[in-house]
């Protein structure tokens, strides 16, 4: 690209020393990144790069100028443009966005846990917004980001009609569980689970609205249980100490599971970005069925995305409309986005606050609202997207779905409810230090 | 240990978490150990297999608090393989388990796999049996030599053979010229390690016994002057940014050729535990024959640090210091059993004092270390195998050091070297040696 004599001479006018820590770490670890050794007051730009699986170019970046000392540290130092501005430690990872000219739509997920996120961060000398592809960086550093912690052990589940795969964390255990339930956009999804293991936690990732059109049938309460079950009776789990963790229509059954099932008792419940309002008396495909139904209530904005928050409002009076609150016997998380496009999961929240208020069980409500949050609320750094491609099951429509949300205020809501999650989990599916111990098998 | 039906369980295993959990050699990791009962024993205990099949051990004594917890970057070890407040002690005080081969010494051979440690917490404060005891919770972690983008090739060219690891990023780069001591062979972690550090690094195979010929036929000054030569006109190199980092024996043909040689003209030198000491005129087989013929008549451990004194006042059996144009960085273990480090660094600093150039000289000298001074918190040997490069005849060398402060010397050694080398290799506003000649 460049001759070497004249990277030689730019060398020796400026070669810093780009530090990222640490090289290999987990997705929700924090990153401590260090530019060292460029002249004082000196425009530079950090930027990251990442190839998804999908084949996408994802970047961020921010601008910088060099202290006194020609050091950025950007942990303490301001951005002040790019992807992201202010002090944001972790910016150059939650503020990526598709390079231009990519597909539309898109949405970073990772689906093999096995395997890292690689991505390499790099300072170009000025305040660059765009063709870094083009430019030589001064300096760069490679790192990895992974779902999956060492010894962390990966088992595909296919028994008794379940598909789902169990992730189970080093060491003899027994450890608690917790089975975990991704939303109406189907698949399976591991990468929540994995890092859940990675936290100590045994989790299965549990497929139940798969693409086969044929597997319809497994929206029904049973299933679930049965899932839960398999967690239970697995041999390093205490039984008595599973969760139950939802997002979106995850959350819809978590809910129902809780206030219904005779066969299961969930320890404690997370739901992240749902609602109670279903019909209760149907297998949940139906749920998603009345969502078609309702269809004139979905509106679409100037983009033609999908706004599917009307859906289920005006929150039913009916009470075979939604889940019995006051049946729950076990505490509850929520976690909503206050600008969630998808679902109406504020008013959903204070309705399920009204419900248990005057049941008397408030006290098992956890409620975190975020401002400016949408409706994917994932595990904290990687980034938000306001709109994606979204395929409606079972009937297979491809749309673009609006979730909401800002870039700033959702990175935010992830770090932040990520960080409440677990030491809920914790709190509930580990004995307190001054309850008595219960001699239970 | 099998588990009994009627067994009560109470409650889930402990937490044991690691950060990070896959992290450089020489990065530090906290341990923490949550939802244990308050105020109990445990032992923290780690466990390496090495590339050599045999299995390496620490452990610590500790008691958890009244919150369950345990933290090894707050709480002190009472007993074990290292006691006191050491976060790092899990790895730094590592020894072969009981019942294990003699003389061994803790090595990775292969730098592009980690080395894998698994942490464990066992019940009560326990000394021994570990593998007969199931532990409360266990963990892995990965230790690595390479961080991820750093390359690695093989060098055969010019008649040079080595191993080339390149820092991520565009380069060119400083370079580094990686010289291990008398062992001999191609060892490539410190490189590896100093490639993830922004460094260019040579790891060079010169000792080695070929099958034909010569059996020292390379080991002769043009050979690191080619060695030399080929990072210089490496294209990811920045020519005039080479320095050269030498261990033991490594060292002394550092020190040699930063004198002597008109083709070797490092930026700086790094030199650990090694001596000024050498026939000078003449080329490093006659070194290495000098010393070798001393060996047969030593049995069982070698102390060979006698050998070189006293250090000779006659300058044809030293190199001259005084010529010394760059600025070097000498790193000794006060209790180095092998080579005279302690006496040699005073007659280096006497010679330079004398010609004038000692603003060169920065002397890092460490009580109660050895001589196999390494990258940090890899187990310390006071004592190993090892086999005489050109007789094959395999020996116990005593190395020297006590562990915790030989640990120490390593973690503080490394950092100071890694600043003395961006100072050098890095900055532009340092003034080398090469402005005052």
């Amino acid at each position: 690209m460049f001759p070497k004599e004249l990277l030689s001479s730019t060398m020796a006018a400026i070669s810093p020393l780009l530090s990222v820590k640490p090289t290999r770490g987990l997705v929700d670890e924090k990153i401590q990144i260090i530019v060292r050794n460029l002249p004082a007051r000196f425009p530079v730009t950090l930027h990251s790069l990442y190839l998804s699986e999908d084949k996408d170019y994802w970047e961020a970046f921010g601008h910088y100028t060099s202290d006194n000392r020609g050091t950025v540290t950007v942990s303490e130092h301001a951005s002040v443009g790019g992807t992201y501005e202010g002090t944001e430690p972790m910016g150059l990872l939650w503020s990526m966005q598709p390079v231009p000219g990519s597909r539309t739509g898109l949405r970073l997920r990772k689906m093999n846990v096995l395997t890292p996120m690689v991505v390499h961060i790099s300072v170009f000398s000025g305040h660059v917004t765009e063709g870094f592809s083009k430019q030589s960086p001064l300096a760069t550093v490679v790192i990895e980001r992974w779902y999956l912690a060492p010894g962390v052990r990966r088992i595909d589940i296919k028994e008794d009609g379940i598909t789902g795969t169990l992730f189970l964390p080093s060491g003899p255990g027994p450890f608690p569980g917790v089975l975990d339930l991704w939303g109406g956009g189907g698949g399976l999804v591991e990468y929540r689970s994995a890092l859940l293991a990675s936290h100590g936690f045994v989790s299965m990732a549990l497929e139940y609205f798969s693409t086969e059109k044929n597997r319809a049938s497994n929206l029904h309460i049973k299933y679930f249980e049965k899932a839960f079950r398999i967690v239970q009776e697995h041999p390093l789990v205490m039984k008595d100490n599973v969760a139950l963790f939802g997002l979106s229509l995850g959350t819809s059954i978590t809910l129902h599971m809780a206030a219904y099932s005779k066969a299961v008792s969930p320890r404690c419940c997370v739901c992240v970005s749902g609602s109670h309002v279903q019909p209760i008396n149907s297998p949940f495909k139906d749920v998603s069925e009345k969502f078609q139904e309702n269809g004139s209530k979905i509106r679409v904005d100037e983009d033609g995305c999908l706004i599917w928050k009307d859906i289920i409002l005006p929150i039913p009076t009916d009470p075979g409309l939604k889940v019995d609150m006051g049946r729950i016997k076990c505490p509850v998380i929520l976690i909503v986005g206050e600008d969630d496009q998808s679902w109406a999961t504020v008013e959903s929240a204070e309705d399920m606050t009204q419900m248990m208020r005057a049941a008397g069980n408030e006290h098992l409500l956890t409620t975190f609202r975020y401002p400016g949050a949408g409706h994917l609320i994932e595990p904290p750094y990687t980034p938000h997207v306001r709109a994606s491609n979204f395929i409606v099951q079972p009937i297979r429509q491809k749309v673009t779905m609006l979730w909401g949300g800002y870039p700033k205020p959702h990175a935010s809501a992830q770090e932040d409810s990520w960080e409440e999650i677990l030491r809920f989990l914790q709190q509930h599916l580990y004995p307190s230090q001054d309850s008595v111990p219960k001699a239970k098998l | 240990m099998s588990r009994k039906v009627d067994r009560v369980i109470i409650s889930p295993s402990p937490l044991l978490l690691i950060h990070p959990s896959r992290g450089l050699i020489d990065e530090k990791f906290s341990v923490i150990v949550q939802h244990l009962p308050p105020f109990i024993e445990i032992t923290l205990h780690a466990l390496i297999h090495s590339d050599d099949g045999d299995l390496w051990e620490a452990f610590g004594h500790y008691v958890s608090d009244a919150t369950g917890l345990v933290n090894v970057d707050s709480n002190a070890s009472l007993g074990g393989t290292y006691d006191g407040l050491e976060p790092m002690g899990l790895l730094w005080s590592m020894r072969p388990v009981p019942g294990s081969r003699l003389g061994l010494r803790l090595r990775k051979k292969e730098v592009n796999t980690p080395v894998v440690v698994t942490i464990s917490v066992y019940r009560g404060h326990m000394g021994q049996g570990f593998n007969e005891q199931t532990a409360l919770a266990s963990v892995v972690a990965e230790r690595w030599y390479m961080a991820p983008g750093v390359r690695r090739l093989d060098i055969t060219e010019a008649g040079v053979t080595g191993t080339l690891f390149l820092p991520s990023g565009p380069g060119p780069f400083p370079a580094l010229l990686d010289l291990w001591g008398g062992g001999g062979g191609l060892v490539e972690y410190r490189s590896a390690l100093l490639a993830s550090h922004g460094f260019a690094s040579l790891a060079l195979e010169y000792m080695t016994p070929r099958t034909s010929g010569d059996s020292t036929s390379h080991v002769g000054n043009e050979y690191f002057e080619a060695a030399f030569t080929l990072l210089k006109q490496h294209p990811q190199v920045c020519g005039d940014r080479i320095a050269i980092v030498g261990l033991s024996f490594g060292a002394s043909v550092a020190l040699g050729m930063a004198v002597y040689s008109t083709v070797i003209q490092p930026r700086c030198l790094v030199c650990v535990s090694c001596s000024h000491v050498q026939p000078v005129k003449g080329s490093l087989s006659d070194v290495f024959a000098d010393i070798s013929k001393y060996v047969h008549n030593i049995e069982n451990r070698v102390i060979w640090r006698d050998l070189l004194l006293p250090i000779p006042t006659d300058p044809t059996k030293k190199v001259d210091m005084g010529k010394l144009p760059c600025p070097v960085l000498l790193i000794v273990g006060e209790d180095d059993q092998n080579w005279p480090a302690t006496e040699s660094a005073e007659d280096m600093k006497q010679m330079m004092e004398k010609a004038g150039n000692s603003h060169l000289l920065t002397t890092l000298s460490y009580p109660g270390t050895g001589h196999l001074i390494e990258p940090p918190y890899s187990p310390h040997v006071r004592v190993s195998n090892f086999m005489m490069t050109q007789t094959r005849q395999k020996i116990l060398v005593l190395w020297g050091g006590d562990t915790a402060p030989h640990s120490h010397a390593q973690e503080d050694s490394w950092k100071k070297t890694i600043t003395f080398l961006e100072e050098h290799l890095y900055r532009t506003t340092s003034v080398t040696s090469q402005s005052q000649l």
